[in-house]
């Protein structure tokens, strides 16, 4: 083969020895590789999946959306009588199953108000007989409530009922579609306000955690190891401290009759307690003592394998220490600032509990009415594209700044 | 050695099915706080001592997410639940509870049948037989109150009044409905308003007149705390919270009962729990008479009639069930139809 001096057998053995040290490798790092997939893989496929394939409705009414398929929805007219028959005999099936609910809830999305009208017909239409529903449904199901004679109603239905669908990333940047087709903006602008707000605080944070931590993680580069490694316990000790239990000391710090009201109140230096609990300004000061470690030792690291000699011949060339300092030592410096602004403003971007705690209205982030839909209405086709975009964001932004500033320049310790 | 193994894993095996004959095991899931360990005390204990079963008693914060995932992955980790109304409509029409059987619940201890026992609202669900009647509403301080004594809904809005900070729940229900209330509708027209657009705009238009004073919280437990440390004169929360705290550490709160919005809990049986038969024997259980008459040892009141022998006079006028007639039904329809797009709607007024 390619070296003339081994024999082929020589390099078939060479080979097999690659061949088993790749193995092995590969058995190291597979206890890794599966736990990455298990734990984060999979479950952000899924949330991607979830955000756009939507098969529920389709599963539950089948058959009435194949008839709703001939009508258009732009139309004026009800659909055919064939179509609503079809549909009192599925929805009654769905309420002999106790599906009808699972129905109501998501045509509901479409259209609020719908939920009980669906669960309000089905109860009747459980009491009607299949084969009569067969050929009178429809004048059944407009009887039982004068809601089913309006267009909405089916508009949502037929809506709805789309399988693959750009309806969830539509309300995520505030945008409905029209009955035409057109593409608009929705009545209730909210999630797009939230992302910049979002952002919005996240740089506020990285900004604050650079100030503080920098000087800070000077300092205990340069000081005697003793004062360093006590310091840096201080700096390590909020770290190992419950993200709970320190998000509390500062609604206990904050709050108007808290500690920093009263001394300020009695040192006569304000009259009235300051408003600071449950404001923006919480969430970015209890985010910023939160996430200032993760600044720091990036910093730390990198500030102490910074040869300090470079600076001194720097000021030995006759240079000012002010301008030695920000030319020469901060740019050697920015490997460990940008890895730590980065970690920063990542982690804070989709920060939920602190927020939650501390930040009243203001200071909501996207976060947080993520959670609103993963908990309160049950929306997760919403919450899924509402953290896709938040997902595809943190990428874009990742992007931009290996253009800017260059990855291989990231230096986390 | 390999025969010893044998009679070791029959051993087992036997102790095992013996136990499963003798005890069984099955989880039940609550709100916790003062009002779980009242259900511990007088509805779980005593069962478990009665009939040797093992109820493992765990708590969640409500809503049916939890139960969503539970029931939708096929992974069913709780048997009994107890949930708020205004979520059992819905987890109940989307197929995540069984259906319970109300003709095997037993009658009252003086006798009444169960039918006639029940409030009329505790059987009004097919899945659940409630438990406790609760309500929301608001209480003020003695101590921080300036401007006189707050006795209204409209005072709740009335900052020229009785100056000072509202803390209100962040969630569309409940504020909604006593916007409305304070601009002068009607109890039983807010929820036909709320369902239009200008019922809407009119309550939203209500909330901004005390917008500026209204401090925000996300859960019950922040809300006597709130009222205690000065962060609000006037607060809203269940009332059990403020019984608790006027009750067992003398807080000098005053509760306000006009336009309170109460609700009932019921206890429901999880779908797909292989435990079905002894948890409908423990909600028989847990529902009668006698462990019903615990509840208002944290203020809230029981569904049976027969219940009310077991009670302390002095306490049934602190209970809900004495202030109906001043207080609104929290509409579990309405919200199942209008949470959503409210929920939104506030959010959007809240960044506004």
């Amino acid at each position: 083969m390619s070296n003339p001096e081994l024999t082929p057998d020589e390099v078939k053995q060479a080979d097999r020895n690659r061949r088993r040290k790749k193995l092995m490798a590969i058995a190291f790092v597979a206890p890794l590789l599966l736990f990455i997939f298990v734990t984060f893989v999979a479950p952000i496929g899924t949330m991607l999946y979830r955000s756009f394939y939507h098969p529920t409705v389709s599963e539950l009414i089948p058959e009435t959306l194949d008839q709703l398929d001939q009508w258009e929805e732009g139309s004026s007219d009800l659909p055919p009588d064939q179509a609503l028959n079809t549909f009192a005999v599925e929805l009654q099936a769905l309420a002999k199953e106790r599906l009808s609910g699972k129905l109501a809830e998501e045509i509901n999305r479409a259209l609020p108000g719908a939920s009980s009208l669906i669960k309000s017909t089905a109860r009747k239409m459980r009491r009607a007989e299949t084969e009569t529903l067969r050929t009178e449904g429809a004048q059944l199901l407009l009887d039982a409530h004068p809601k089913w004679k309006q267009l909405d109603v089916w508009r949502a239905m037929k809506s709805s009922g789309a399988v693959l669908k750009d309806d969830f990333y539509l309300t995520a940047l505030d945008l409905e579609r029209t009955p035409e087709g057109e593409v608009v903006q929705r009545d209730t602008q909210i999630y797009l306000q939230l992302y910049w707000k979002s952002l919005k605080i996240a740089f506020y944070i990285t900004a604050l955690t650079a100030l503080i931590g920098f000087p800070l993680a000077w300092y205990l580069a340069n000081a005697p190891s003793r004062v360093a490694n006590t310091l840096m316990i201080f700096v390590l000790l909020p770290f190992w401290t419950s993200l709970l239990v320190r998000t509390t000391a500062w609604i206990a710090l904050l709050q108007t009759n808290g500690v920093i009201n009263s001394t300020l109140m009695s040192l006569f230096i304000i009259n009235e307690p300051l408003e600071m609990l449950y404001t923006q300004f919480a969430t970015v000061i209890a985010m910023t003592h939160i996430l200032l470690p993760f600044m720091i030792l990036p910093l730390y690291s990198v500030m102490k394998g910074i040869d300090p000699s470079y600076f001194r011949a720097a000021l030995s060339l006759g240079a000012k220490p002010i301008p030695a300092f920000i030319r020469i030592y901060m740019p050697m410096t920015v490997p460990g600032l940008s890895a730590g602004a980065l970690l920063v403003f990542i982690i804070s971007i989709g920060y939920y509990i602190t927020p939650a705690l501390v930040g009243g209205t203001e200071g909501q982030m996207i976060s947080n009415i993520i959670a609103f839909h993963m908990q309160s209405s049950n929306n997760w086709e919403l919450a899924a594209a509402l953290g896709s975009l938040l997902l595809l964001l943190i990428t874009v932004l990742y992007w931009l700044y290996d253009r800017l500033v260059g990855i291989s320049n990231l230096k986390l310790g | 050695m390999k025969k010893k193994l044998t009679s070791l894993a029959a051993a087992v095996a036997f102790g095992l099915a013996a136990n499963t004959a003798m005890a069984d095991e099955m989880t039940a899931v609550s709100f916790g706080g003062a009002y779980g360990a009242a259900q511990q005390k007088h509805m779980i204990d005593p069962y478990m001592e009665k009939t040797g079963h093992n109820i493992l008693f765990e708590n969640y914060s409500g809503g049916v997410a939890e139960l969503k995932a539970q029931v939708e992955s096929g992974n069913v980790l709780w048997d009994v639940i107890d949930m708020e109304v205004i979520d059992l409509e819905r987890a109940c029409s989307e197929g995540l509870l069984e259906v319970f059987p109300h003709d095997v619940l037993p009658p009252g201890d003086d006798g009444t049948p169960a039918a006639e026992d029940f409030s009329e609202e505790a059987l009004a669900n097919e899945c659940g037989v409630g438990n406790i009647v609760w309500t929301v509403l608001y209480a003020y301080n003695h101590d921080t109150i300036e401007g006189g004594e707050p006795s209204t809904m409209a005072d709740l809005f009335d900052t020229a009044t009785f100056p000072g900070k509202r803390a209100l729940r962040k969630r569309p229900q409940v504020n909604m409905e006593w916007a409305l209330l304070a601009d002068g509708v009607p109890k039983d027209e807010v929820y036909d308003l709320l369902a239009t657009e200008e019922g809407q705009a009119r309550a939203f238009a209500k909330l901004d007149t005390i917008k500026d004073d209204i401090v925000w919280f996300d859960s019950w437990s922040q809300a006597p705390q709130l009222l205690n440390d000065g962060g609000a004169v006037m607060v809203q929360s269940a009332n059990g919270r403020f019984f608790a705290a006027i009750q067992e550490e003398n807080k000098p709160f005053e509760m306000v009962w006009d336009g309170h919005v109460f609700d009932l809990d019921v206890w429901a049986i999880v779908k797909g729990t292989d435990k079905k038969d002894l948890a409908i024997d423990f909600i028989k259980f847990a529902t009668g008479s006698k462990p019903l008459s615990g509840m208002p040892e944290v203020a809230y009141g029981p569904t049976r009639q027969s219940s009310y022998a077991y009670i302390d006079e002095n306490v049934i006028p602190k209970l809900p069930s004495a202030h109906l007639d001043e207080g609104l039904k929290a509409s579990s329809i309405f919200w199942a139809d209008y949470g959503e797009s409210l929920g939104e709607k506030f959010n959007e007024w809240l960044l506004k």
